[in-house]
């Protein structure tokens, strides 16, 4: 009853309030039917209604200027309340989803998409996050047994990423939760980097500095007074200090892409003047292999997101190889095409090469660092195991994939297919 | 997910069952992750807990049966429904040979690690694990996002696998013929492979029965066999470095 006391007592002045405000408006009309009346012989009764009219009119609620200048006030105070939850989402660098209690993807901003392919609203986040300290996560904030709580969450595939991921309800009642995705995987990749690489690097590196040590050992001994060995010794230590170098060089390419694996979106490449500026630079090489590259592109742009400086050390790899090993061939060939078939359409660069090609047993796994078909080969050719090692990094970064063709005596076909979205 | 019911607690039970195979999923995956880890670090602490872990697995599975023979006997479910529940039953039933093929590669930790082995044998193990692990991983986001679409790719990684592991196959060949005393470990990291290899085709069925759920058509049967060791003979196994 008190409520609707209240109720009754505020209409009265909100009515009285109003009749304030036009009281001017109101007082003119009312002079303007008093004149008419004056003048002009009308019904008594004509006037009165004339009058509970305006009065009426005076009395409705405005809807323009009044709650302007209320909320003109006020609008400091209630400006967080008013701001999108979807903004403040977007405006968050990291990943972040919000969910429901049953677990399912009400809002996930651009981050999250980025970070997580194949997520959308509706879908069920205890779907996509199977791993069992996720589950516990989830189940522990939506029972509502803890507020808030995180956990550390990894990514193994296909890409190594860890995450410190927090889960917890969002206001009071909301029925709605937040998680959050703060990623450790550079912290964690620069470890693991360190441990690898002392352990690839300081097997490879020995071999070499053995046999310089062994030379250095033999001209302070018994080669002291041959200049002719002499010459002959400080040339092949010479050419062993050019492959630790290259391999360094190598080495140091492949952990700078092993630490940020994922790649900044927003660029496009052309292929053709790509690969055109490949083939000239590796020109003074083919001529020695006395190998001819030939080309074959489609028509049309050939531009692919990427990054212009990586995907050219994966054709001049490539190529390079192709030049290498396929020298017997004398020739090797550069096809750009564009394909669409498979589920993603894309633009496949293909690099052939017509040399002894490679057994079938090695093609799963020549991608593999230090690994080699023919360890002789690779040596006589200036090889440091790394360079397929290095275009499979830079392809997985890319979303594109590798595929390798050989037949034995016929050559082989190494063909990068790029998506071209 | 599926259109709703006029009973939401049917919804209710359709929804828990996923959720259970997701959870078994990302369970399952697990055990293969640790089950490697421990026999390229030679850690048998790990390998104990990945032995331990495999009963979750047979728990998960026994429950999504119960629930789901329940739901068909008290809903008499047809159609999309019926088929994701069918569907359910032979999951989990993958999911929990996949556990106790990881299971199997854990038990070996300690034969094989007794004598160190070459570490490129582990490389290579490890690379198979990846994609058998990439595509357990592919598959199950399917089963999340129901884009059906995505499967063809699930096979062309099911013959990188068997191609990889052949060449893992004939590289533990010459080791054994090198020297008698490799053979143990050899044969051990052998069944590993295999197992490895066998997980990469519970994922694939796993793909198939997804397709069924959401199409209610059976994926195109060619599925040659990429496994070539059943030819490998001893003239073909690499020279000896």
């Amino acid at each position: 009853m008190a409520d609707l006391d209240a109720e009754q007592k505020d209409t009265g002045q909100t009515i009285a309030a109003r009749l304030w405000i036009s009281r001017w408006l109101l007082m003119a009309g009312i002079v303007a039917v008093l004149a008419v009346y004056a003048l002009a012989a009308i019904s008594a009764y004509v006037v009165l209604a004339a009058l509970l009219l305006l009065l009426a009119a005076a009395t409705l609620p405005t809807t323009g200027a009044r709650p302007s200048i209320e909320s003109g006030a006020a609008i400091e105070a209630i400006g967080l309340q008013r701001l999108s939850g979807e903004y403040l989402a977007a405006a968050v660098a990291d990943p972040l989803i919000i969910f429901d209690r049953t677990a399912t993807i009400v809002h996930a901003n651009a981050a999250a998409f980025a970070a997580f392919g194949g997520i959308a609203p509706g879908m069920s986040l205890s779907l996509k996050f199977r791993a069992p300290e996720m589950q516990a996560l989830l189940d522990g904030v939506l029972s509502g047994d803890v507020a808030s709580d995180v956990v550390d969450y990894t990514e193994k595939l296909p890409v190594e990423r860890a995450y410190r991921v927090s889960a917890s309800s969002v206001g009071h009642a909301t029925d709605l939760y937040v998680l959050v995705f703060k990623d450790q995987s550079e912290a964690r990749r620069i470890d693991r980097m360190r441990a690898d690489f002392i352990a690839n690097a300081s097997h490879e590196l020995r071999t070499p500095l053995a046999s310089i040590a062994g030379f250095i050992e033999t001209l302070r001994g018994p080669a002291r007074n041959d200049p002719a060995a002499r010459d002959q010794f400080l040339q092949i230590m010479q050419s062993q200090t050019g492959r630790m170098a290259r391999l360094i060089d190598d080495l140091l390419s492949l952990s700078r892409l092993e630490m940020k694996p994922y790649l900044k979106p927003g660029t496009e490449v052309d292929l053709r003047e790509t690969v055109d500026s490949v083939i000239d630079s590796l020109g003074p090489l083919a001529r020695e292999n006395s190998v001819a590259i030939e080309r074959d592109y489609a028509d049309g742009p050939l531009d692919v997101p990427g990054d212009r400086d990586e995907l050219f050390q994966v054709f001049e790899n490539l190529l390079e190889n192709a030049c290498k090993y396929g020298q017997s061939g004398g020739r090797v060939t550069v096809s750009i095409a564009h394909s669409d078939a498979g589920s993603e359409p894309g633009i496949d660069v293909t690099i052939r090469d017509f040399g002894p090609g490679i057994p079938e047993e090695h093609i799963p796994r020549i991608t593999e660092r230090f690994y080699r078909v023919d360890v002789e080969t690779s040596r006589t050719q200036k090889g440091t195991g790394l360079g397929l090692s290095i275009v499979k990094h830079i392809l997985t970064r890319h979303n594109a994939r590798l595929s390798i063709k050989s037949e034995l005596g016929k050559g082989a076909a190494f063909s990068v297919h790029l998506p071209t979205h | 997910m599926q259109s709703v019911h006029i009973v939401s607690a049917y919804d209710e039970e359709l929804k828990y069952l996923s959720k259970r195979i997701a959870a078994m999923g990302g369970h399952a995956e697990r055990m293969v992750e640790q089950a490697i880890a421990a026999l390229v670090n030679a850690d048998p602490g790990l390998a104990q807990k990945v032995i331990r872990d495999d009963a979750v697995l047979d728990e998960g599975q026994r429950e999504i049966d119960d629930k789901a023979i329940i739901i068909i006997a008290k809903r008499q479910p047809m159609a999309t429904d019926l088929r994701e529940i069918v569907g359910t039953i032979r999951i989990s039933a993958d999911l929990e040979r996949v556990g106790d093929l990881a299971k199997n590669v854990a038990k070996r930790v300690v034969a094989v690690t007794d004598g160190r082995q070459p570490t490129s044998l582990f490389r290579g193990l490890e690379a198979l694990a990846n994609l058998a692990l990439t595509q357990l991983k592919e598959v199950l986001d399917v089963y999340a996002s129901r884009s059906v679409e995505k499967i063809g790719f699930v096979r062309d990684r099911d013959d990188q696998i068997d191609a990889m592991y052949t060449s893992l196959f004939r590289e533990l060949l010459t080791y054994m013929m090198e020297d008698p005393r490799n053979i143990t470990p050899c044969t051990h990291l052998l069944f590993c492979a295999k197992n490895i290899e066998r997980i990469g085709d519970h994922a694939t069925n796993i793909a198939e029965t997804i397709y069924y759920i959401v199409t209610g058509e059976q994926l195109p049967a060619e599925r040659p066999k990429g496994d070539k060791t059943d030819k490998i003979g001893l003239s073909e196994t690499l020279p000896v470095k």
